[in-house]
């Protein structure tokens, strides 16, 4: 690992350098990036749809963040944690209902039309707002945007918004997409959907259903130099021991989001020529939260709650169900955010005789079977650890004499069982963790949500105090200010206990050595690898 | 009389299609969750999303109307648009049928050839070390989880020797046309062929050498020998021969099977065919894409055995009398 940082350093040494003067000569890095080469890869899901801007989801990413840009990229060093892609600045003013991008010069689509901020105002308001996942909660009270000059485009907002949220939100929601092609028909029907066409370092090449994804080098890149790589391919494997197998054969160079799974990894790193990488996803953290319903008289207790997350032992979960490629959590922000987490929260020790004495407290004596009540416990399909915790978790309850039941269904099911139907007790989830509490974090805990939503409270409950906190920072203009409600917020939350935050986790990269920089920045796999190579 | 057979067959095939692809729909919709579900699970959405695209996808409407209408676009053979591809669901269906097809030909040739070829050599001496050997060899394979059969070929053939590729049906993206690309194809096929072939070679060679064990025993057999026939001659040309009829009517009902034992071994060879399609399918709730697998296999099923029971008319005179009468 210690090498790994080394050569993060070093290149980041050398695009400071190149930012200084381009007339730099390259030998003077410690590795040159090569020129050339295809990079295959494994991909386990083809998404239906490959625009970012309708579907800012981290499968759509993967692919078409190399293809379509965003204003900006997230940055390990970079201020506010952010780099510039299609704006060069961004401010805020002092109102919050204004936001003013400058834009970069020179771009071209891969169609050869010039970007201007007419394509930002485009996609801002006939896309981001209306019609994507994330963009219609952030950009909701985004009333017009003035497009002054071909390069400036200023976001007008109907009520003040925190500039703080709109600065968090640009890595994943500010994908721009052309005018020219997206203004005629129906934005969802564009055949441009499946063939993106964008700014950035790779175009869209071809599509083989349930074979391969082929994208080509932009000869034309606003940055010079770049993109390194000639082509990447996206081969797709759908079963779980595939990637593994296709990196040992060197069939492929690169698995990303953890395709290579955790229990794989101690083996496939003493293979000569492949190299596991932990980091490049601290932008994309998943959470591993138990969701309460709080409908159950039981669970509606905070006695009975907090038993439950005395029960837990976060320190196993990491080390057994995550094999160590995890963190333990304290509430509903990662440690690893560097904005908002504090540390500064009520936390529950593994204490198993301290959750019983709380459950007898709270007049749930155990029966003669040792039984003191029976749940219905939902595991979230969707990765293994999730299940293998739903496992865990059974036992766990088992020993504070908690019945958990578990309940298995595939993902389709699950999510209409646990947010549509309410048919579960407890269920385990992995809600992701998008950079600002705002985006899709307090939605977990907050009240009077329709029913349906996925990944938000859908346990029935409701804290007057916590919701108002909520609604405050969303319109609290200054950043501290903002910050320090948040902080508040994460306390509220550990305290009374509406989720259960167990362990925070993110994924795994599998590369051959030749691939050259990987994972330098917080959110590499789905960044534009405009830098990435091939050596040898 | 073959024509009778085959007015009367196809009658009864529309009964049959009808039947699956009612009852398909029925257990789809009973499956909790619909394609919706299934969607946001990687994308997430407030609740206007949601609605927006029930709306979309036309799962507002009741069942009984998004049944009707689907069988309705049936009569003028339109399969209908698949949610999870926003492709018609014919060109996603066509895309794939020829990988599926070509596995399951290759498989079946494989098992039915080398099956009844090794059911002849132990058939040929019963009871002997040879005939005991293959017995059981050919049985413990039957025993094998295809996947796992497909992947311990992997990691032997793909991973340690690397003689053959890991995957897929063709090297990815590489503009071969030709000879060179069925060449490429051929050897992408070799380890699915195996892996799904093997499985049920022991199938026909237990047949095949339980069907030789009887023949042995009749009278023509001994009248055989008494002319003064070559053993050879009397294995390969009198019972051999006589012994591969039932064998002929397990090709039929074995197409079915092997459709099913596709979707295992695609996933496993990442070959895009119809089995992996319909777990997708399944997993997407893309109900009209799935109807559409369906109906497409059923209407394969359907055919192969169709040609099995004309093939048998020629092979054996008897049954194509019986079939008339009744």
């Amino acid at each position: 690992m210690s090498g790994f940082t080394i050569s993060r350093r070093t290149m980041l040494a050398g695009s400071a350098m190149l930012l200084a003067s381009t007339a730099m000569p390259t030998s003077g890095w410690a590795q040159t990036p090569k020129k050339g080469g295809r990079l295959v890869l494994a991909a386990d899901s083809e998404p239906r749809n490959l625009n970012p801007a309708i579907v800012a989801s981290n499968g759509v990413f993967f692919i078409s963040s190399k293809i379509v840009e965003t204003l900006a990229e997230a940055s390990f060093d970079g201020k506010d944690g952010l780099v510039p892609r299609l704006a060069l600045s961004w401010e805020g003013a002092a109102d919050g209902l204004s936001v003013t991008f400058k834009l970069r010069d020179g771009v071209k689509w891969h169609d050869g039309k010039p970007f201007t901020s007419a394509d930002v105002a485009f996609s801002a308001l006939q896309i981001w707002k209306p019609l994507q996942n994330l963009g219609r909660t952030v950009f909701k009270d985004l009333a017009s945007v003035d497009t002054p000059d071909d390069l400036t485009a200023v976001f007008k907002f109907a009520k003040p918004t925190p500039f703080q949220l709109i600065r968090n939100a640009l890595p994943a929601l500010s994908s721009v997409v052309p005018k020219h092609i997206y203004e005629v028909g129906k934005i969802e029907d564009n055949p441009a959907n499946n063939a993106p066409i964008g700014t950035g370092p790779f175009k869209f090449g071809e599509y083989k259903a349930g074979q391969y994804y082929r994208l080509a080098k932009n000869t034309d890149y606003w940055s010079k130099d770049e993109p390194y790589l000639d082509e990447i391919i996206y081969q797709v494997l759908p079963d779980r021991t595939s990637a593994a197998s296709a990196l040992e054969a060197e069939e492929i160079q690169l698995a990303a989001f953890s395709a290579v799974p955790l229990a794989d990894l101690d083996r496939i790193s003493k293979v000569p020529g492949l190299k596991v990488i932990s980091k490049g996803y601290e932008g994309l953290t998943y959470q591993l939260v138990v969701e309460i319903n709080h409908r159950r008289k039981e669970l509606a207790d905070v006695k009975v709650r907090q038993a439950i997350a005395h029960a837990i032992d976060k320190d196993f979960v990491v080390k057994t169900v995550f094999l160590g490629y995890a963190a333990t959590a304290t509430g509903p922000v990662p440690k690893n955010d560097p904005q908002f987490y504090t540390a500064d929260v009520p936390t529950y020790a593994f204490d198993v005789a301290k959750a019983n004495a709380l459950l007898d407290e709270a007049g749930y004596k155990k029966g003669a079977d040792g039984n003191r009540f029976s749940l219905k416990l939902l595991p979230a399909p969707y990765f293994n650890e999730t299940k293998q915790f739903g496992d865990y978790l059974r036992q766990a309850l088992a020993a504070i004499g908690i019945d958990a039941q578990l309940v298995n269904n595939d993902s389709a099911a699950h999510i209409k069982a646990v947010y549509t139907d309410h048919a579960f007790d407890l269920a385990v989830g992995p809600p992701v963790f998008r950079g600002d509490p705002a985006i899709s974090t307090t939605i977990l805990v907050q009240s009077g949500i329709p029913d349906g939503v996925p990944f938000s409270n859908q346990g029935g409950y409701k804290n007057d105090a916590l919701d108002a906190l909520i609604a405050k920072a969303s319109e609290t203009l200054d950043t501290t200010a903002r910050t320090d409600l948040y902080k508040e917020f994460q306390k509220e939350v550990a305290t009374d206990l509406p989720l259960i935050n167990v362990a925070e986790w993110s994924f795994i990269s599998v590369a051959r050595d030749t691939v050259g920089n990987i994972a330098n920045n917080p959110r590499w796999a789905v960044s534009n690898w405009a830098d990435t190579y091939l050596a040898g | 009389m073959t024509l009778t057979l085959l007015r009367r067959r196809l009658v009864g095939s529309i009964f049959v299609l009808l039947t699956v692809v009612i009852g398909t729909f029925l257990l789809l919709e009973a499956a909790p969750g619909d394609a919706v579900d299934a969607y946001i699970v990687s994308t997430g959405g407030d609740a206007g999303m949601i609605e927006l695209l029930r709306h979309r996808w036309g799962l507002d409407q009741s069942e009984l109307t998004r049944l009707a209408n689907y069988l309705w676009a049936l009569l003028h053979l339109d399969l209908g648009q698949s949610v999870t591809f926003s492709r018609p669901i014919r060109d996603v269906i066509l895309e794939r049928l020829p990988n599926t097809l070509l596995l399951m030909v290759s498989a079946t040739a494989l098992s039915f050839g080398l099956g009844s070829a090794l059911g002849i050599y132990a058939g040929a001496r019963p009871g002997s070390f040879r005939d005991r050997f293959l017995s059981i060899g050919s049985l413990a394979l039957y025993a094998v989880p295809g996947f796992w059969l497909g992947l311990v070929l992997i990691v032997v053939f793909a991973v340690d020797l690397r003689w053959l590729p890991i995957g897929g049906i063709e090297t990815l993206a590489s503009d071969k046309t030709g000879l060179d690309r069925a060449a490429d194809i051929a050897i992408h096929l070799v380890l699915p062929v195996s892996a799904l072939g093997f499985i049920y070679l022991a199938l026909y060679l237990r047949m095949m050498r339980a069907g030789m064990a009887e023949v042995w025993r009749l009278d023509f057999v001994l009248a055989a020998r008494a002319k003064g026939l070559s053993r050879r001659r009397i294995v390969l040309a009198h019972v051999a021969r006589n012994a591969l009829l039932p064998l002929v009517t397990m090709l039929g009902l074995q197409s079915a099977q092997m459709l099913g034992g596709s979707v295992v071994i695609e996933s496993v060879f990442s070959v895009p065919g119809l089995g992996r399609l319909a777990q997708e399918a399944v997993a997407a709730r893309d109900t009209p894409l799935l109807l559409g697998i369906i109906l497409t296999s059923a209407v394969l099923v359907i055919f192969i055995n169709l040609a099995v029971d004309i093939a048998y008319v020629f092979l054996d005179p008897r049954v194509g009398a019986s079939e008339a009468d009744a």
